[in-house]
This record gives C-alpha cells, sequence and structure tokens, in this order.
C-alpha cells in the first residue's frame, strides 16, 4: 500500500474535493446536526431541570440503538423485530448484576458483557439459521424470539423483578450527592450556575458512551463493509455474483447490530438505575425505533440523530405545548378542546403523517437528495 | 492432429430440469484458456440457464462443474467468483442507487478481499479508487461516474454490466449478449474490450451472441444449444456451415441448404 504516496494522496484530495461541493441540502442537514450536537454536548449547561435531563440522556441512548437498527434495515435491508430485544440483553445484564453484586464498575462491566454476550450469540443463531430464508420469513422469526424473551422476562421474576423490573444502586461516582469537584470550604463546585456533581457523571457518562458507539457506526458505514451491506441492500444476486457471501455479511451486521444494541442497553441501564419490560424491552420500544428511523431517513446514520431528536421532543414536549396552546386560546370556541393535552397522541399522530408526506426519505434522507 | 491444451472449464453432463422440461440437457463441454467461444441457440435453448448453472446461480439437476481440476458443483455463487469464474448478466444486474463509481469499486473490492474491513474507511484504499477509476475508463463511463446506476441509459448500464464483469478479474469471463440493446456507436466499444481480454491469452471467454456478423468476427468456437442440448461444437466456418445450425438458428430449412 506504500506504492506512490504523491499520487495516492492526489486522488484522496481530489475525491474529498468532490465530496465538499456541498448541497443547500446537505447544509441545511449538517447545520442541523452540529445543532443538535451542541445541545447534546451542553445539555446539563443549558438546561438546568431534571427532565430535559432525562429527554437529552434518552436522545443520546436511542441515537445508537436507532442507528445500529439503521445498519440493519437502512443499509442492509434485514427487517428484524428483535432489537429492543438485544437492547434488554445490555440492560438486563448490567440490571440484574448490579443488584446482585451492589453498585460497582464490575458489576456493569461483567453483568454488561455478559448481556453483550448472550445478545452477539443469539443473533449469530437467528442469523445462521434463518438468515437465508425471505425477509418476511426472517421477520416473523425475530418477532417470535422477541416475543418469547418477553415471556421469559416476566416469568423469570425471581431474576427479572418480572413486570415491576429491577432498581438497583449504581457506583458512587455517578451518583447525584457526589461531589466532583469541592472548593476550599469542601462545598461542590458549581460551572456556570452548575453543581458538578455525580448527575453531571452520569450524564456524561451517558453522552461519551454514546458518542463513541455512533462514531464506531458513522466509520463502519464509511468502510468497505459499509459498501457491502449496501450492495446487498440493493441487488443481493449480483453482490453475490461478484464475490461476497451475502449469508454471512447478513450474518455479521445482524450480530454487530445486536452488539451495539446491547452496548446501548448498558448505558441505559445506568442512567435510569431501574431496568424493567418498558424501559428495555417492550414492543413499543421498537415502534418507536421503527418511527424514528423512518422519520430521520434510512440508510443515512444521520437519519437516527434527527429521527430520534424530533420524536423525543415530541413524545416529551408535545403535551406541555398543547397545554400552554389550549391556555392561549382559550377564550376562543372549538380550538382550545382541539389542543387539550388529552389529545395529544392524535396530534402526534398528524405530525408523523406530515412529515411523511413532506420527507418521504425521511428527514436527513430528503435534505440529502436535495439539488443546490 | 492438435494438442488440446488442459481445459480451464469443464462441464459434465450437465443437466437442469424445471418441473419435466430440461432447460440444459447432459451439456458436456470443455472450454480452453486463450479461447473465445461464441454459444448461439433460438430463444429459450438454454444458453443462458448454462451460464446459471456455471457461475451458480442455479443448482444442477445433475452433471458436474469443473474449474480447472476443481470441483465447483457445489460451490456457492461467492465461492466460484472468487474461484475466478466471473460473468456478466443479459438482464442488467446492477446496484441500481449506488453510484457508479461505487458499483464498480464493490467488484475491485470484492476482488480483493476487502469487504469485511469494518473500521478502515473506504477513502484510504487509494489502489480500489484507482483500479475502479481504469475500468470506468476502458469502458467509457468516467463521465458519469459520480451519477447512480438508475439514472444511466440503457446503453451505458449494459457497459456498467461488463465494467463490473472487468474489474473482478476472473480467469472465465462469460458474456450473456452483451451488446443486446446498444446503439450501433456503442457495440464496438465492448467487442473491442472482448478482443482485448482475448489477446491475453490465458483467459477463457464464453460469449452468448446473436449478430452473425459479431460471431464470425470474434469466434474461434462456436457451439450450438438447440432445446438444451449441445447440437453442435467446432471451427466457426464449420459449424455455420452444417445444415442443422441453418435450420435450427438461421431458420432456413435443412433441404434449401443441402
Ligand atoms: N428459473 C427457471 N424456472 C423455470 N424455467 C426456467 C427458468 N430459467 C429458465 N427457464 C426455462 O429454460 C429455458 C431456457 O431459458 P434460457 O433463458 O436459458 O434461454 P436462452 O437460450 O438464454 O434464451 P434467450 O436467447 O432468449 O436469452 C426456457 O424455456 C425458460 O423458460
Ligand atoms: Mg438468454
Amino acid at each position: 500500500m506504500s506504492g506512490v504516496p504523491e499520487m495516492a494522496n492526489a486522488g484522496a484530495a481530489g475525491r474529498s474535493v468532490a465530496a465538499l461541493r456541498r448541497t443547500s441540502g446537505q447544509v441545511v442537514l449538517h447545520l442541523i446536526l452540529a445543532g443538535i450536537f451542541l445541545c447534546l454536548a451542553l445539555a446539563p449547561f443549558l438546561f438546568g431541570d431534571v427532565r430535559s435531563q432525562q429527554v437529552a440522556a434518552r436522545i443520546c441512548v436511542f441515537i445508537v440503538l436507532v442507528a445500529s437498527y439503521d445498519l440493519l434495515i437502512g443499509y442492509t435491508g434485514i427487517v428484524s423485530f428483535a432489537h429492543t430485544m438485544f437492547f434488554g440483553f445490555g440492560a438486563y445484564g448490567a440490571a440484574m448484576t448490579l443488584r446482585a453484586w451492589g453498585p460497582g464498575w464490575d458489576a456493569i462491566l461483567i453483568g454488561g458483557a455478559a448481556g453483550v454476550l448472550a445478545a452477539f450469540v443469539l443473533a449469530a443463531l437467528i442469523g445462521l439459521l434463518s438468515l437465508r430464508v425471505k425477509a418476511i420469513f426472517f421477520a416473523m422469526v425475530t418477532l417470535a424470539a422477541a416475543s418469547v424473551m418477553m415471556v421469559l422476562a416476566s416469568q423469570l421474576s425471581d431474576l427479572t423483578g418480572g413486570e415491576d423490573g429491577i432498581t438497583y444502586r449504581v457506583p458512587g461516582l455517578l451518583k447525584p450527592a457526589t461531589k466532583l469537584l469541592t472548593d476550599a470550604d469542601g462545598k461542590v463546585v458549581r460551572l456556570f450556575g452548575v453543581a458538578l456533581n455525580g448527575k453531571i457523571a452520569a450524564y456524561y457518562f451517558v453522552f461519551l458512551s454514546c458518542l463513541v458507539l455512533f462514531g464506531v457506526m458513522l466509520r463502519i458505514v464509511a468502510s468497505p463493509l459499509g459498501t457491502v451491506l449496501q450492495a446487498i441492500r440493493e441487488n443481493e444476486l449480483r453482490a453475490e455474483a461478484i464475490g461476497y457471501r451475502v449469508v454471512a455479511y447478513r450474518t455479521a451486521v445482524f450480530c454487530l447490530a445486536a452488539v451495539l444494541a446491547a452496548l446501548a442497553g448498558i448505558v441505559w441501564a445506568v442512567w435510569l438505575k431501574y431496568t424493567g419490560p418498558d424501559t428495555a424491552l417492550s414492543f413499543a420500544i421498537m415502534i418507536d425505533v421503527l418511527l424514528m428511523v423512518v422519520i430521520g431517513g434510512m440508510g443515512t446514520m444521520t437519519g437516527a440523530v434527527i429521527g430520534v431528536t424530533v420524536m423525543s421532543l415530541a413524545q416529551y414536549y408535545l403535551k406541555d405545548l398543547m397545554q400552554a396552546g389550549a391556555d392561549a386560546t382559550a377564550a376562543l370556541p372549538l380550538i382550545p378542546d382541539l389542543l387539550n393535552p388529552d389529545r395529544w397522541l392524535l396530534w402526534l399522530g398528524i405530525l408523523f403523517i406530515l412529515l411523511v408526506y413532506f420527507f418521504p426519505a425521511g428527514i436527513a434522507g430528503t435534505l440529502l437528495k436535495k439539488d443546490r | 492432429m492438435i494438442v488440446i491444451a488442459p481445459h480451464s472449464l469443464t462441464t459434465e453432463d450437465l443437466t437442469i430440469r424445471f418441473g419435466g422440461h430440461s432447460a440444459v440437457n447432459a451439456v458436456s463441454c470443455g472450454f480452453s484458456p486463450g479461447e473465445l467461444t461464441v454459444i448461439v441457440g433460438p430463444n429459450g435453448a438454454g444458453k443462458t440457464t448454462y451460464f446459471n448453472l456455471i457461475s451458480g446461480q442455479l443448482p444442477p439437476s445433475e452433471g458436474r462443474i469443473f474449474k480447472g481440476d476443481l470441483d465447483i458443483t457445489r460451490l456457492s455463487p461467492s465461492a466460484r467468483a472468487k474461484a475466478g469464474i466471473g460473468r456478466a448478466f443479459q438482464l442488467t444486474s446492477l446496484f441500481p442507487r449506488l453510484s457508479v463509481l461505487e458499483n464498480v469499486r464493490l467488484a475491485v473490492q470484492a476482488r480483493a478481499g476487502l469487504g469485511p474491513r469494518l473500521l478502515q474507511k473506504v477513502s484510504r484504499f487509494t489502489q480500489t479508487w484507482e483500479a475502479a477509476d481504469r475500468h470506468l475508463e476502458a469502458t467509457r463511463l468516467t463521465d458519469v461516474a459520480y451519477l447512480p446506476a438508475a439514472a444511466l441509459s440503457h446503453g451505458d448500464q449494459r457497459k456498467l454490466e461488463v465494467a463490473l464483469l472487468l474489474a473482478m478479474q476472473p480467469d472465465i469471463f462469460m458474456f450473456d449478449e452483451p451488446t443486446a440493446g446498444m446503439s450501433v456507436d456503442e457495440a464496438p466499444l465492448i467487442l473491442e474490450l472482448i478482443e482485448n481480454i482475448r489477446k491475453d491469452g490465458a483467459k477463457t471467454i464464453l460469449l452468448v451472441e446473436h449478430k452473425m456478423d459479431v460471431v464470425r468476427a470474434l469466434a474461434d468456437r462456436i457451439i450450438v444449444l438447440h432445446n438444451g442440448e449441445l447440437v453442435a461444437d467446432g471451427k466457426p466456418d464449420d459449424v455455420i456451415a452444417l445444415p442443422i445450425v441453418r435450420e435450427i438458428y438461421l431458420g432456413i430449412p435443412a433441404e434449401d441448404v443441402a
């Protein structure tokens, strides 16, 4: 590979120049992404309240979950309904060990690793046994596996806490009472008025873990493997004919996505200090993931960031917004009634329909396609 | 007496049945390096099916396939591609939403065995890009390199189909009507590319072609398939002169020729 470095560099430079010719859609997309990144990176300092931090942490974790799902559905064209199951493996692995061993990084590491390993093994089994068959059959197998896991989780309540889930404590560093920095009087140091306590540490544990995982995925889609995955999505027969073992690649990406989802699950379990079916296993989460990937744009990676952000903001704040709207229009007929927060699901549905109508390829996908 | 070179590709009693119908029926034939064999036969004769059997898209009902001494009958299409068997499709089969350059680069990358690399950026593999650029130049597709394959004209899609095969750098090249539907000024380029592969001398070329002038100009040997059976095999002039060929292929009744 060390042949003619000068020429090689010239070639690479030429290509990046071609890549630099950005369309207006791309510029808009990158501005949005930069905005989201800044908000997430500075969330504890920008938004003081507990709820906003919860939203920010959820956005971080779900970006990883949705992006790893995009590797499957958007890049490779694999439809799976078992993605939250793998997420749950990571979360429950860490949660059960934290409860059994008490708060400690060893519990997170070992329990999380066990969850990741379980996710990997099960993904490999499902993949090898059924990725050869028709896509619809594969989707059914994942659905069945996920249902079985749900039942198991609720039946094995000694281990999993059943429907109630598990609460546990996390390592001292991440506890709100922990002072990261103290001044001369032993009081916690404040930066821009925000106390540098364990809550901040917990948030940045989430943020940085997710940043690394998302970075890994960005690298994967820009790698030779990333192109092969797209080739399989585009034309399986030809991908095989030019020398790619389609079944092996499909299985590999299925395992990879499962591992990434499980890792996201660990982070989520550590942040929440609670793991149960509703936070880490339910089909409601799977549906959220599907909606997020569609709204953001399949096969784009950046779509995960946008889809998750839009949807999480809507899920957390639409009710508030409607309440404000209803109050403001209280004097008018009909409108306050329509804006009644109880109707928030209706408005969420309308929002989805509008988004899908105006951004048929998802927000990121449509922006990327837009010319100049 | 001609010294017969060791065959680079052999099919032994190769047969495939769809229901009761034998689309390819007990075809035994060997192909040698440096030889360009044109396969002719009327529509539905089994030419494409014969290719599908050799490159592995269809499993044979009976018979065996050898690449040199290696029995490849049970290998997957990708394993056969890695073993050096490459083919272009009669019905254009591309990666529609990927750029022309990416299409070709995928084939180059497969050949180099880089597919499983997942933590290095594609931009680092400069040799892959350069090879892809060369194949695009050879097929005159450089100008459309950054367009999605689906946006190309029919002629350019056919060229890309051939570019993918070239990029695989196989030992055995199988072309299935590569110039079909191409305009008269585009076809010569493809024929010239095939001619260049032949000049290499070490490659085995199988070409399905209907146009008689092309067949005459390129063929070292012609084999005739009819109803799935191999009915004639020999030097171009000899085969074209055979009554059975005139009858089944050119539609001239045997008695008119006799
Ligand atoms: N997958 C399949 N299932 C059933 N029948 C098939 C299949 N593939 C091919 N056939 C049949 O096999 C016969 C040979 O078809 P093939 O495509 O090989 O012909 P061909 O010689 O390539 O014809 P053409 O010149 O039209 O391309 C046809 O009767 C076709 O209908
Ligand atoms: Mg055919």
